[in-house]
């Protein structure tokens, strides 16, 4: 989570009430949509891989014990969706630090990482040779809560007021702190 | 990701979009006992026969196959809402009826999965089908007025598929005005603030025309 601007007690509780498949979910989905690499939330995956693998304490159990092979099927289910998420989080992650250390030429695709720039290699190989992410994309977004008005070009005299639950399509970088903290949502 | 790098593809494949969609809730009514599910999405049950009961779609489906409930068709997918709503989509040319963010994923679900607790199984697939046509076509106009000095769309009430859909096009138009628009931008300066702020007056505020790609 990057910068603050505070949560109202509202929002904070609606945060709360939010399982950590649904903030899974939210995560993968604005990974990609964005025209760069997000802050990996690697305290929601951590987390939700011990979950994932509790659950699969508890499975191994019901099937010892003779469960009905129905519940057994559902929780395996269910457990396989979280997994499924996990899977994407870290994918999405991984692909992408190690394309960056390829070559000019297969790195078309590429976004630039903060995560990369933590070795001197690979912050070497960005600054000579991955292209800028581009901010000044158009994503589609949406939020919970109603932001206000935010700025839609660098002067300011554009503003548009972000009402909760509508669908806008703005430059990226326009909405990219609210992004960062989690107020709105890439779809 | 790839679709913000590549423009002609979209963001999600149609199985994510399902994925999605599966985490919906839906009314089930179970023909079968059993306890509370403690699941790692969140708690489901008691099932008790003929009491009906809320689950995600996934789940709905999943016992569905096995025979241990009938599903319940959300209210939006009677005949008589869906004819309504059709009505309003073809009154409205601006606007974007508001049905579930997930509307086709689940309906095809359902379609695929509880056929037989659809009443009126084949009319209400073609409504859905003419919505759908109804909302592209308005989506499709819509850009056809987006201009250089547009600096915010406002899509209200578009739905997750019709986004994955339209975004490459969507995306594809603004930028390639924005592109255009530039070198004259940063050459005349002067021109900025005389420039109707449309984002404010006429783009995502104004609430009675949401397809808002507005022109000087």
């Amino acid at each position: 989570m990057a910068s603050g601007s505070g949560f109202s007690m509202e929002e904070f509780e609606s945060l709360m009430a939010t399982s950590d498949v649904e903030l899974l979910k939210r995560a993968w989905r604005n990974e990609k949509s964005a025209p760069e690499i997000l802050q990996f939330q690697s305290s929601l995956v951590l987390r939700s891989r011990e979950q994932i693998q509790l659950m699969e304490e508890t499975i191994e159990e019901f099937t010892k014990s003779g469960f009905d092979p129905l519940i057994v099927s559902i929780y395996q289910m269910d457990m396989d969706r979280a997994q499924y998420m996990c899977y994407e989080n870290m994918k999405s992650y991984l692909d992408e630090s190690v394309l960056s250390k390829l070559p000019t030429g297969y790195q078309s695709d590429l976004k630039q990482s903060n995560a990369s720039e933590e070795n001197d290699m690979g912050s070497f190989l960005y600054s000579s040779y991955v292209p800028e992410p581009n901010l000044d994309t158009f994503v589609f977004c949406k939020s919970d809560s109603s932001i206000g008005a935010i700025p839609l070009d660098d002067s300011a005299d554009e503003i548009v007021d972000l009402v909760a639950g509508d669908l806008y399509v703005l430059r990226y970088k326009s909405i990219k702190p609210f992004v960062e903290n989690g107020q709105v949502d890439l779809v | 990701m790839a679709g913000q790098s590549d423009p002609q593809s979209s963001v999600f494949t149609a199985a994510e979009m399902e994925f999605l969609a599966e985490d919906e809730m839906i009314e089930i009514v179970p023909n079968m006992r059993m306890e509370p599910l403690n699941l790692i999405s969140g708690d489901y049950g008691p099932f008790r026969p003929q009491i009906a009961t809320q689950v995600p779609l996934w789940l709905a489906v999943a016992l569905k196959k096995r025979g241990k409930c009938t599903v319940r068709p959300p209210e939006w997918m009677s005949i008589e809402r869906l004819t309504q709503v059709l009505e309003s989509e073809r009154d409205s040319p601006k606007e974007f009826q508001p049905l579930p963010f997930h509307y086709i994923e689940i309906s095809r679900l359902l379609f695929d999965h509880a056929r037989d607790d659809i009443p009126d199984i084949y009319m209400v697939r073609s409504l859905i089908e003419d919505i759908r046509d109804v909302r592209f076509h308005k989506v499709e106009s819509g850009l056809e007025t987006i201009s250089a000095r547009t600096h915010a769309v406002k899509l209200k009430n578009l739905s997750a598929m019709e986004v994955n859909i339209v975004r490459p096009f969507v995306v594809r138009t603004l930028q390639s005005f924005y592109k255009h628009d530039s070198p004259e931008m940063i050459q005349q300066p002067v021109q900025m603030p005389t420039r109707q702020p449309q984002a404010t007056d006429r783009g995502p505020r104004a609430s009675s025309s949401n397809v808002k790609a507005s022109v000087e």
